[in-house]
């Protein structure tokens, strides 16, 4: 199991390419609001991100999910 | 007070910009005569009908018209009530009846519209603690068909078996799971891999949904639809369709050999709560169902307006949703939307009315002309609708 440390940072790598305005990550950035992202880019990444820890982030929970940090901590979850 | 309209402030304001430019709005199309399947007047000019989904031009058939008629005279103008409670007429059954032929299943389900039809069964079949799996590109009545129920949403990438297939493993055994497929996927007009898709789908003990709105009419040796054309019709348990293209009104169904089939007419709340189809309705539509059962003539001339529509566009250079005319829906990919609303334009102005289709209805950010023909359009039509997008193409600058 990795630590959350290790989650952000293998998070951080799948939202690069998406990170047209290379905002700065930390635990409050919004998807919507700081990295600007419209719903197709959701899409794309909530998939990359899938296969990157081999989950399902179901849309039920993606609705729940608005900063990276929260992003981390569910994936936490979903790993364990 | 906050106004609860001030949230649309942007969409406001970039629709209003649009307009400045001095250009005709792309969703405030009026027809003022229809004269024929695929020729109407828009502001006093005759145009041709590119964009309707009438498939199969039944609209203006002598059988489909007269049997409304009829119906208007002897059932009235609207049934004022649920199909579970006073809005089943004779005619209600006739139509499923007909649907249970052409479909050579044993049950149909009559919806008022095809949106409610995917929105009742969707939220109906899949409850809670269940899965709905879907592909990533899927029509919003799929999706609202989601929200309205309680199941877990799980989506994977348009038409990619291998992406379904990894995503179905991750998945817990036990829950009831039902994936929701489509025929023909209406932005592009690409068609879905469905012996592959359906052989995942069993593997990994799911149930199946595809929606073949776009596929009823002209695939397959019934006309049925991609599934039938592609030899799923043992493994798809249900089938969604509409009247609102290849048949030509309004309406949706659902059709099912699943024995515990009838009982989702009194757990259906969009087929519940909701008035039944007026009997003129329900009498065009069983009418038209039972014509294309012997249409081939109309399919095979329709199958000839798609491949020569997509050969002369290809021709001409534009860029198109396929590689080859996979359906009879035809993208032509613009980069932005200014070009297409410059383009949508000037084919109006000579003469032909196409659907726009931009962001977020479509995928990946594109912004399309998105055409349909139609069995009735004449080789000499398909000839002038070649000759518009040449001289609006080379107007506009999209081709040289």
């Amino acid at each position: 199991m990795s630590t959350r440390e290790e989650i952000f940072d293998r998070i951080a790598t799948q939202i690069e390419p998406f990170n047209k305005k290379k905002v700065a990550l930390s635990d409050g950035t919004s998807f919507a609001k700081d990295l600007e992202w419209d719903s197709l880019t959701v899409m794309d990444f909530v998939a990359a991100i899938e296969d990157e820890f081999d989950i399902i982030i179901t849309m039920n929970m993606q609705a729940e999910i608005e900063t990276v940090g929260q992003l981390a901590d569910a994936v936490a979850k979903l790993e364990g | 007070m906050t106004d609860l309209l001030s949230k649309f402030d942007a969409v406001i304001a970039e629709r209003q910009a649009l307009l400045d430019t001095g250009v005709r709005d792309p969703f405030g199309i009026v027809m003022t005569e229809v004269l024929s399947p695929t020729e109407a007047i828009i502001k006093g000019k005759k145009t041709i009908l590119l964009g309707t989904y009438n498939y199969m031009g039944m609209t203006f058939d002598p059988d489909v018209i007269a049997a409304g008629k009829k119906a208007l005279d002897d059932y009235g103008s609207g049934t004022t009530g649920s199909r579970v409670l006073n809005g089943t007429y004779q005619g209600h059954k006739e139509c499923e009846d007909a649907l249970k032929e052409f479909y050579g299943v044993d049950h149909a389900i009559v919806f008022s519209t095809g949106y409610q039809a995917n929105l009742g069964m969707i939220s109906t079949l899949a409850g809670k603690g269940d899965y709905i799996i879907l592909d990533a590109d899927s029509h919003a009545s799929i999706y609202d068909g989601c929200w309205l129920g309680n199941a877990e949403v799980v989506r994977f990438r348009h038409n990619s078996v291998e992406d379904l297939d990894k995503r179905l493993g991750r998945l817990p055994p036990e829950p009831g799971k039902l994936v929701v497929l489509e025929g023909v996927y209406s932005m592009f007009g690409d068609i879905a891999p469905l012996p592959e898709m359906v052989a995942v789908a069993k593997k990994h003990g799911c149930m199946i949904l595809c929606d073949e709105a776009h596929g009823m009419g002209f695939f397959g040796p019934n006309g049925r639809g991609v599934y039938e054309e592609l030899g799923c019709e043992k493994d798809i348990d249900f089938v969604v369709g509409t009247f609102s293209k290849s048949v030509g009104t309004v309406g949706g169904f659902c059709v099912s050999n699943h024995p515990k089939f009838e009982v989702l007419r009194l757990m259906c709340r969009p087929y519940v709560f909701t008035a039944s189809l007026p009997p003129s309705v329900v009498a065009t539509a069983a009418t038209s169902i039972r014509k294309l059962m012997h249409a081939k003539d109309k399919r095979d001339h329709l199958w000839k307006n798609s491949r020569r529509l997509h050969q002369g566009l290809r021709d001409l250079g534009f860029t198109l949703g396929t590689e080859t005319a996979q359906s009879a829906i035809i993208a032509v990919m613009l980069p932005d939307m200014e070009t297409t609303v410059r383009m949508w334009q000037a084919l109006l102005e000579l003469g032909l009315y196409v659907n726009t289709a931009r962001p977020p209805a479509t995928p990946a950010g594109t912004f399309l002309l998105r055409c349909s023909l139609c069995a009735e359009h004449t080789d000499d039509q398909v000839d002038e609708i070649l000759g518009m997008f040449a001289t609006a193409g080379r107007a506009v600058g999209c081709i040289g």
